[in-house]
C-alpha cells in the first residue's frame, strides 16, 4: 500500500523502508525548538537525564518570543534560564532580542527548515513548517527535553486527510480565510491525530505566506501536522533564505496513498471568513453576520504577522483612519519583516492611520501583554485562537480573521468585509 | 500508578489548555503554583472542591490548544489521579503520558459517568467502574510501548532505563 507525504518523511526519519498508519516509530530529529515558556520546563527536565549535554548544538533552536522583551520579573528569569542554557551548551540558534521574532516566522526565514525534515517544537504551532514540505509537530516540554538530549522522538504514524485544492483565491481573500473555512467544515477535532495533506492544482497559486498560515492552523483542527507539496515556490523561498535542500528528502505522496477522507475545495469560492467566539470552528462568512462593533484590532502572530499580511492590511489602511474608539495594534512577526515593512513604507501607513506598531512578540495573542482585553471588550484578531479568556478577561470576545478583514474592521469600527473597501 | 479511585468532576467538550491553565500564570512552571489556578477560567471553585485522588471526566477533544505541559502538570499537582474523556487532543495526550498523568479515552464512560460519582479505574485492564451506579466500561489498554513508558514513570525515566 502506498504512503502519504507525511508517512514517507517519517519512514525516512526512522530509517525504515515503509511505515503504516498506527505504527509507533522512533525517528531522528533534524531540529528541536523551544521558547521562553516551554524551554525553561524542558531545561529543568534535562537535569534528570543520566547523559550530559545536548545531542547536537546546531540542531536546537531557542527562541524567547512569548513574553519578550521581558514583561515582568518572572519572564525575565525564564529568559535568563534559556539564555544561560544556550550559552552553556553553545547552542548555535539562540535568538536574543534584536535578532528574534515569533518562532514560527523566524525559523523558516532563518533557513533552518528544509523539505523532508523531521522537527519537533515545544509549541503547538510548530506545524507551520509543513508549508515547506517538512514534517513538524508540536510537543510538550518533556518531549523537547528528550529530543535535546537524544536527538530522537517517538511518533504514532498518522492517518491523513487530503485537501484537494483547485482554482485561485479572489482579491483580498487569503490563506487565513481558507483555513478558517476548513476548520469551520471539519471542526476543532476534525483532524484529530491525523495529518492534513494539501494537494491539487490550487496549491501552485497559493503564496508561501498563505501556505504558512494554512499549515500554522492545522492544530486548530486537532491535526498532527499540515503539509504542502514542494514546488517551485517552495524552492525559491528556500533559496532566498539560505536553506539547504536535499533532493532525496523531497517527497510526494504515492498515487495509491490511503486517506481517511478527501475534501475538495474550490479556492475561488472562498469568501472572507471570521471565526466567532469561543472556538475557531465557529466560522462564518462575512455575508452572514450581524453588526458587531469592536474595541480592538490585532494584526500579527505566527499566523498572520508576515510581510504579505502587513501589505494586505496596509493596502486597506492607506490614506484612511481607524474608527474612533478602536485601538489597532500591528506586530510584525520578526525584525526582518519589521525592517522590510519600514522600507516599503507600510509602518508609516499604519502610524498615519492611527495604529501602533510593536516590536516582534507573541504579546496579546496568548493574553501575555501589549493589548490585553478588559471585561466585555471585543477584538478582531489575526491570531489563531479565540478561546475563553485567551486575550484577557473571560467575558471578552475574540473574532479570528484575515489581515484584510482586520484592517477593514479597524476602519469601520465593526466587523467589515475587505472586498467592499 | 496502577489504579485510581475518586470523586468525579465533570466537564464538557473542547476543554482547552487556556482554561486548564490560563497564560497569565505561565511565567511560573512550579507545579504547586500552577495547581492553584487549575481550571480557573471555566470553574473558579474547582481548586477548592478537588480532593487528592479525584477524577476528571470530560467529553470530546480534552486539552485542545497549546502545547503547554503546564496543563497536565497543573491537573496532576491539583491532586487529580486520572482524566477520562471521549477523546483527547494529541499534544495533551502525549504530554500527560510523558509526565505520568494517567489518561483514558473512553466515549461510553465519558457519556455515562455523572458529576459526583465515585469511579474506580484499573489501568492494567482498562476497566472503568462507576461505583455509584454500578456500570462498567471497557477502555482500550495502552499499547505495549506506552505501557512501558507509564511503568517507568514517564518518558525521562524510560529513556534513562534504556541507557
Ligand atoms: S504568536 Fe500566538 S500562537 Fe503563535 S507562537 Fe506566539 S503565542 Fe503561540
Amino acid at each position: 500500500m502506498g504512503m502519504t507525504m507525511t508517512q514517507k518523511i517519517l519512514a525516512k526519519g526512522a530509517g525504515l523502508a515503509s511505515v503504516t498508519a498506527g505504527q509507533l516509530i522512533e525517528a531522528d530529529l533534524d531540529l528541536v525548538l523551544g521558547n521562553d515558556i516551554t524551554a525553561p520546563v524542558a531545561i529543568k527536565e534535562m537535569d534528570k537525564f543520566k547523559t550530559e549535554g545536548v545531542f547536537d548544538k546546531d540542531k536546537i533552536a531557542l527562541v524567547p518570543d512569548h513574553f519578550v522583551p521581558a514583561k515582568d520579573i518572572k519572564s525575565a528569569e525564564n529568559c535568563k534560564c534559556v539564555r544561560e542554557f544556550a550559552k552553556r551548551n553553545k547552542i548555535t540558534n539562540y535568538f536574543e532580542v534584536g535578532q528574534m521574532g515569533i518562532e514560527h516566522a523566524l525559523l523558516p526565514e532563518s533557513g533552518l527548515v528544509s523539505p523532508g525534515d523531521v522537527i519537533i517544537g515545544a509549541d503547538s504551532h510548530t506545524c507551520t513548517y509543513g508549508a515547506l514540505g517538512a514534517f513538524s509537530t508540536g510537543v510538550g516540554s518533556t518531549d523537547m527535553a528528550a529530543g535535546m538530549a537524544t536527538g530522537k522522538a517517538w511518533f504514532r504514524v498518522p492517518e491523513a486527510i487530503c485537501f484537494r485544492l483547485r482554482g485561485e483565491l479572489q482579491p483580498r481573500v487569503s490563506g487565513k480565510d481558507v483555513i478558517l473555512h476548513i476548520i469551520g467544515e471539519i471542526g476543532v477535532d476534525g483532524a484529530l491525530y491525523q495529518s492534513m495533506e494539501f494537494a491539487g492544482s490550487g496549491v501552485a497559486a497559493l503564496s508561501m505566506d498563505d501556505r504558512f498560515t494554512i499549515s500554522n492552523m492545522a492544530i486548530e483542527a486537532g491535526g498532527k501536522n499540515g503539509i504542502f507539496p514542494v514546488d517551485e515556490k517552495t524552492l525559491a523561498y528556500e533559496k532566498e533564505h539560505g536553506a539547504e535542500v536535499d533532493e532525496s528528502k523531497i517527497f510526494a505522496p504515492d498515487d495509491d496513498a490511503e486517506y481517511v477522507r478527501v475534501i475538495d475545495i474550490d479556492l475561488s469560492k472562498i469568501r472572507p471568513t471570521v471565526a466567532f467566539p469561543h472556538l475557531p470552528e465557529n466560522a462564518r462568512t462575512l455575508d452572514e453576520i450581524p453588526e458587531i462593533t469592536i474595541d480592538q484590532v490585532v494584526i500579527g502572530s505566527c499566523t498572520n504577522g508576515r510581510i504579505q499580511d502587513l501589505r494586505q492590511a496596509a493596502d486597506i489602511l492607506k490614506g484612511r483612519h481607524v474608527a474612533e474608539g478602536v485601538r489597532v495594534i500591528v506586530i510584525p512577526a520578526t525584525n526582518k519583516i519589521y525592517l522590510q515593512a519600514m522600507e516599503e513604507g507600510l509602518i508609516r501607513i499604519f502610524l498615519e492611520a492611527g495604529a501602533v506598531v510593536s516590536t516582534p512578540t507573541c504579546g496579546p495573542c496568548l493574553g501575555g501583554y501589549m493589548g490585553i482585553l478588559a471585561a466585555g471588550e471585543r477584538c478582531v484578531s489575526t491570531t489563531n485562537r479565540n478561546f475563553v479568556g485567551r486575550m484577557g478577561d473571560t467575558t471578552s470576545e475574540i473574532y479570528l480573521a484575515s489581515p484584510a478583514t482586520a484592517a477593514a474592521s479597524a476602519i469601520a469600527g465593526k466587523i467589515a468585509d475587505p472586498t467592499a473597501c | 500508578m496502577r489504579e485510581a479511585r475518586g470523586t468525579v468532576h465533570k466537564f464538557g467538550d473542547n476543554i482547552d489548555t487556556d482554561v486548564i491553565i490560563p497564560a497569565r500564570y505561565l511565567a511560573s512552571s512550579e507545579p504547586e503554583e500552577l495547581a492553584k489556578h487549575c481550571m480557573e477560567d471555566i470553574d473558579k471553585d474547582f481548586i477548592k472542591k478537588v480532593k487528592p485522588g479525584d477524577i476528571i471526566v470530560a467529553n470530546k477533544n480534552f486539552g485542545c490548544g497549546s502545547s503547554r505541559e503546564h496543563a497536565p502538570i497543573a491537573i496532576k499537582a491539583a491532586g487529580v489521579s486520572c482524566v477520562i474523556a471521549e477523546t483527547f487532543a494529541r499534544i495533551f495526550y502525549r504530554n500527560a503520558i510523558d509526565i505520568g498523568l494517567p489518561i483514558v479515552a473512553c466515549p461510553e464512560a465519558a457519556q455515562n459517568i455523572k458529576e459526583g460519582d465515585q469511579v474506580f479505574v484499573d489501568f492494567e485492564t482498562g476497566l472503568i467502574t462507576d461505583e455509584t451506579t454500578g456500570l462498567t466500561f471497557q477502555s482500550q489498554a495502552f499499547p505495549p510501548f506506552m505501557q512501558q513508558l507509564i511503568d517507568a514513570g514517564g518518558l525521562i525515566p524510560y529513556i534513562n532505563s534504556k541507557n
